[in-house]
């Protein structure tokens, strides 16, 4: 097994995202309908379907490092409200720090995940425990930080970051939202997904799998 | 609901065709319909006065786009932050050099968003700085002012801080006075029935009919309290309370006092609470300068009205009397 992926040919990675979003449109705007205003899934295909078109046009299939951040930019161009600023940040973050790279290991995957996480802290202002996608980033981080630490290899921690994901997203079915719009409803918005937190599980989810395929 | 409108998923496009044929003096960014500025935005060495915000509040944010004030907005779905890119382009299309103020309100969608927009305006090599307004007293409580939304202040720190740039102010000078203006700002709104969302089909929220709700949000966030309607006499009472104690505003003091219909209630029923609110500050003893009264910044077809005022000084009372001219707000005569 490799222990680190070359991003010039690794730009699919990004339309298996695209791909993960407009399989869960559906399911996605389910979750969101519950104590949203049920547009989450509609909004997410619309601005991920946007990026697939701009990367398939392009003359050659662009590197990892330029598909997020095409990525990004048609976040940030397509979707207005919260979801856009708070996707492009994530995606502008991976692309800011993987430029100039040939090769990503371990160790600046680990550095892309925490700039991320730290780009839609600085935007989103939200913390673990608001019922936001922040309930599935900080423990992803977190394990795949920790995980790394401890000495396991790329596959591994890039598996300990799906799992601590997956825990993080369904601690937001018991919370109470106390940012975003669904704050308005209160104690009402107790006992259902965050939609937020469901996409980014989905795609960290998709994220690790099609870096893992690139391992082996 | 019987409405004036073609495609309710398309009103926003559908109402900036309208703007654009009524109004040559404003265009539309060649790659982004979404961004709307002076035809002769930029203006070289002036510093660009942008803004922006969901769309519903006509004629806020876009009407507010003219000589001597705002140079470009971005506009936004029905109450929804416009988009970074669209904020972006707004603040490239008024750079004419000598940087840009994005002067708009507290929301976090719409805070994120001017986030990530300033972010591509610094890798664009631009200088851009920004006054969050929150002069909404209703919003959070005294001492946590950060937390309060924007209303219909935002309007006077537009003018003033736009009078400013006119003056060939440099960035700086203008977010200070942005800023003095912002803080110098306090507003409450009331509101009397809800409103509908086209696309949505079904209200925002909802007040019982006989009912008022006092401190309600632009979008029917919350307000403090929900009574009985009373007598607009009453209503001013409790709206100039409100406003008077929380700077505080003092004996003597000179001030700017605008209140705006939320849509729907008529001009009769806003001056009717004008009568009162200029009665009410004269027994305080304070002295309205600068009165502004009509539909400025608006909710759909909400009911109720809002109340801002802004406590001069020398420098502002000049800048808010600095002629002006666009569909929201119109002063003295405008120079060209």
């Amino acid at each position: 097994m490799a222990n680190d992926i070359e991003l010039h040919g690794a730009g699919q990675v990004v339309l298996d995202l695209i791909e993960t979003i407009n399989e869960n449109r559906a399911y996605l705007s389910e979750i969101d309908g519950a104590i949203g205003d049920g547009d989450h899934g509609i909004n997410m295909s619309k601005g991920f379907t946007q990026c697939r078109d701009a990367l398939l046009a392009a003359p050659q299939p662009p590197g990892l490092a330029e598909s997020f951040d095409t990525l990004a930019m048609t976040l940030l161009d397509g979707i207005g409200g919260s979801m856009g600023p708070l996707y492009g940040s994530i995606f502008m973050a991976f692309g800011e720090k993987l430029a100039g790279h040939e090769r990503m290991d371990a160790r600046l995957f680990g550095d892309a995940l925490a700039q991320a996480v730290d780009a839609v802290h600085t935007v989103g202002e939200a913390k673990v425990g608001d019922k936001t996608l922040m309930d599935t980033l900080v423990p992803a981080r977190d394990a795949y930080l920790a995980s790394l630490a401890a000495g396991a290899d790329f596959s591994a921690a890039l598996a300990a970051m799906v799992a601590a994901a997956e825990t993080g997203w369904q601690t937001t079915r018991a919370l109470q939202a106390r940012v975003g719009r669904a704050a308005r409803l209160g104690e009402r918005s107790i006992g259902a997904l965050d939609a937020g937190a469901t996409s980014s599980f989905l795609l960290l989810r998709t994220l690790a799998s099609s870096l893992h395929s690139r391992l082996q | 609901m019987n409405r004036v409108i073609n495609d309710p998923d398309r009103v926003v496009e559908d109402m900036l065709k309208g703007i654009l044929r009524a109004h040559p003096e404003l265009k539309a960014a060649a790659d982004n319909a979404r961004v709307i500025s002076r035809r002769t935005a930029p203006q070289a060495g002036k510093v660009g006065i942008v803004t922006g915000g969901g769309s519903g509040h006509e004629p806020a944010f876009l009407g507010y786009v003219g000589e001597n004030l705002v140079d470009a907005v971005a506009v936004g779905e029905i109450f929804s932050s416009p988009t970074a890119k669209s904020f972006f382009g707004a603040m490239q299309a008024a750079d004419g050099g000598a940087g840009v103020a994005c002067l708009y309100g507290n929301y976090a969608g719409d805070n994120m968003n001017v986030k990530m927009a300033i972010k591509m305006a610094e890798r664009a090599g631009m200088s851009v700085r920004t006054v969050v307004a929150n002069d909404d007293v209703a919003s959070a409580a005294k001492g946590d002012e950060a937390k309060r939304r924007g209303v219909a202040g935002e309007i006077l720190m537009w003018k003033t801080a736009a009078a400013c740039a006119a003056h060939g102010a440099t960035l700086d000078e203008v977010i200070a006075v942005a800023q003095k203006t912002i803080q110098r700002t306090r507003s409450i709104g009331i509101g009397l029935s809800s409103c509908t969302i086209p696309a949505v089909g079904k209200a925002n929220f909802s007040i019982a009919d006989g009912q008022m709700e006092v401190g309600i949000g632009h979008h029917g966030e919350p307000g403090i309290e929900v009574s009985d309607i009373v007598p607009a006499t009453q209503m001013a009472k409790a709206m100039v309370d409100a406003v008077l104690e929380d700077l505080p505003f003092a004996r003597g003091d000179r001030v700017a006092v605008l209140i705006s219909g939320l849509g729907a209630t008529p001009l009769m029923e806003q001056y009717i609470l004008y009568a009162s609110v200029a009665e009410l500050l004269a027994e305080a003893g304070v002295t309205v300068a600068v009165p502004l009264v009509g539909n400025f910044f608006t909710s759909l077809e909400m009911m109720g009205v809002t109340l801002s005022v802004l406590q001069l000084d020398d420098e502002l009372e000049a800048l808010m009397r600095h002629p002006c001219s666009a569909i929201g707000l119109t002063v003295g005569a405008a120079q060209g």
